[in-house]
């Protein structure tokens, strides 16, 4: 099966910054890729390019077996099997969900059933109400739903999740694993490292227009045999060692406290420490 | 994706999308109670006002009224084209309604198309408003030639879109939502003043009246004078005759050159 994203050598300057500067991308049917980054790497330059929204410089692109770039009627074609979900849309909001979703099916050729579409999105309740009386949470929610409704094989989530409260968040998730198993490839933007690893089969990081790895979440920058770091509380007080071997002094351990080992912790570099080390401090933000 | 795959992927025609979202647009436009009551209710109360400050007759059996609706009516064609579109087309850019529907199938034709439709239709209401007020409390008479009335009918749809038109292609011009009516509103109210809308058109200096020439809305107002004022009168215009046909024709121009500038320079972002 041929891979629903494939980019060669793309390139993309604004006048002398060279925003995009040579990225290979490879994305897989089905898959959920997320692309991490700091603000300013070419993250939301290269996903435009991939949406169509922006031209490129240099390099070969096809997303779904076409160029983004294709105009009139090949476009639509193109744009009807694709969703994107971008960062905040704040319409006037004077229609209800229900008109808005049932609208947006009528640009499609094969759309989704609206009330499973809103249901889907844990909007039922809200059916019938006006856009502007929706939390923020809600509104993104809505958002999605207008991503799904043409039955996209390829979805774009921009910062799906940015502003939401936790649990609102942990639903969100919840609705991204429900579209995976629809079969849909999903490519997610993120500046949350916990959801890139709740919900990405694979990750790139990109920084400085390059991609700087691709990896599971698990793996990624060395992580699975990076040090741990064992510590506990011993006779001088709170102790720690960063090991390659954290089990090997465990065993050691228990030899001289043969009961418990007071406040005993093993920790792994978790996924956020190996990427800020991986963008060397370029993460702060603009 | 199978499914997607084998079916023949026949997107919705792009006329068919415009006219779904003419409704929508209109159900919108209903349901923002400020701009109803603006659009609706304000050439109504202009009518009023100046009715009751010219009582005088413009010539035998002309009241100012009846001269001043036919500007009413012109100039609603320009309020509620040019001027809506050109102020709520940024207002959209900037909420990222715009970007969400290029991201669609939709074509750029098909919002063009409901644009159109939300026009023709709150105008054809306006029109009717007005007449009807103005029938009722300031003495207007309507015409009762089918040929003025078939005038009529033709200047309200090639006005509505040539306004719709010029509407969409003014729209690059104002850099953000928020600064858009500060832009255009000028632009509306002077030539409502240089088109004969709230004077008599011939009491204008010369220079006033050429410049008023070369923009559409002195010919719809022209225009719409010929439909509500006896023929009689129209040996009072500048050319001393209606000059319907070239009335057509300036309007159709202006149509022509608001669709060429609007497909070439739409913008669905601000650049940042």
């Amino acid at each position: 099966m041929s891979s629903v994203i494939n980019v060669r050598g793309l390139e993309k300057s604004y006048g002398a910054n060279k925003a995009v500067a040579g990225i290979d991308l490879t994305i897989e049917p089905g898959e959920i890729f997320a692309l991490l980054g700091p603000n300013g790497a070419g993250k939301t330059t290269t996903v435009e390019i991939l949406e169509g929204f922006r031209d490129r410089d240099r390099g070969d692109v096809s997303v779904l077996g076409t160029d983004p770039g294709v105009k009139g009627e090949q476009a639509r074609k193109w744009r009807n099997r694709i969703g994107i979900v971008l960062q905040s849309t704040n319409d006037a909001g004077d229609l209800s969900v229900y008109e808005t979703v049932a609208h947006f099916a009528k640009y499609y050729s094969n759309p989704r059933a609206v009330d499973e579409v809103i249901n889907a999105v844990g909007l039922t309740d809200k059916s019938a109400e006006l856009i502007r009386t929706l939390s923020g949470g809600q509104r993104r929610r809505l958002d999605v739903a207008l991503g799904i409704i043409g039955s996209p094989e390829l979805l774009f989530l921009d910062e799906p999740t940015t502003g939401f409260d936790p649990e609102a968040r942990r639903a969100f998730w919840a609705l991204i694993e429900d579209l995976r198993k629809s079969g849909a490839t999903i490519l997610l933007t993120t500046h949350y490292l916990d959801e890139a690893e709740a919900l990405a089969d694979r990750v790139a990081v990109i920084n400085q227009g390059k991609i700087i790895e691709v990896s599971t979440p698990a793996l990624l920058g060395g992580r699975a045999t990076s040090l741990a770091t064992v510590s506990w509380n011993g006779p001088n007080g709170l102790q720690s060692e960063r090991t390659d071997n954290p089990t090997a002094l465990i065993r050691k351990l228990t030899e001289t406290y043969k009961d418990e080992i007071p406040e005993l912790t093993v920790k792994r570099a978790s996924l956020e420490d190996i990427y800020l080390e991986m963008i060397g401090g370029a993460g702060v933000e603009e | 994706m199978s499914k997607n795959k084998l079916s023949t992927n026949k997107v919705p025609s792009a006329l068919a999308i415009g006219v779904a979202r003419g409704g929508l647009e209109v159900k919108q436009f209903m349901r923002q109670r400020e701009s109803v009551v603006f659009t609706l209710a304000f050439p109504i109360m202009l009518l009023a006002i100046f009715g009751s400050v010219f009582t005088n007759e413009l010539t035998d059996g002309v009241t100012f009224s009846q001269y001043f609706v036919a500007g009413m009516i012109a100039s609603g064609l320009v309020n509620t084209g040019f001027q809506q579109l050109a102020i709520m087309i940024p207002v959209e850019r900037d909420f990222g309604t715009l970007k969400r529907l290029r991201g669609t199938p939709m074509p750029a034709s098909s919002y063009f198309i409901g644009k159109s439709i939300v026009v023709f239709v709150t105008m054809v209401i306006q029109v009717a408003l007005l007449l009807i007020a103005g029938v009722l409390f300031f003495g207007v008479n309507l015409p009762t030639d089918p040929a003025k009335w078939f005038t009529f009918t033709w200047l309200i749809i090639l006005g509505s879109a040539a306004s719709t038109a010029l509407g969409i292609a003014f729209s690059v011009i104002p850099k953000s939502g928020r600064g858009a009516s500060a832009v255009v509103s000028p632009v509306v109210i002077i030539l409502q003043f240089f088109s004969g809308v709230f004077f008599v058109f011939t009491d204008l200096p010369g220079w006033m009246q050429q410049f008023a020439a070369l923009f559409p809305l002195k010919w719809m107002t022209q225009g719409m004078r010929s439909v509500f004022l006896p023929d009689s009168f129209a040996a009072q215009e500048v050319a001393g005759s209606w000059e319907t046909g070239r009335t057509f024709w300036i309007i159709l121009a202006w149509l022509i050159a608001g669709l060429v500038i609007s497909i070439k320079t739409f913008k669905w972002e601000q650049e940042r």
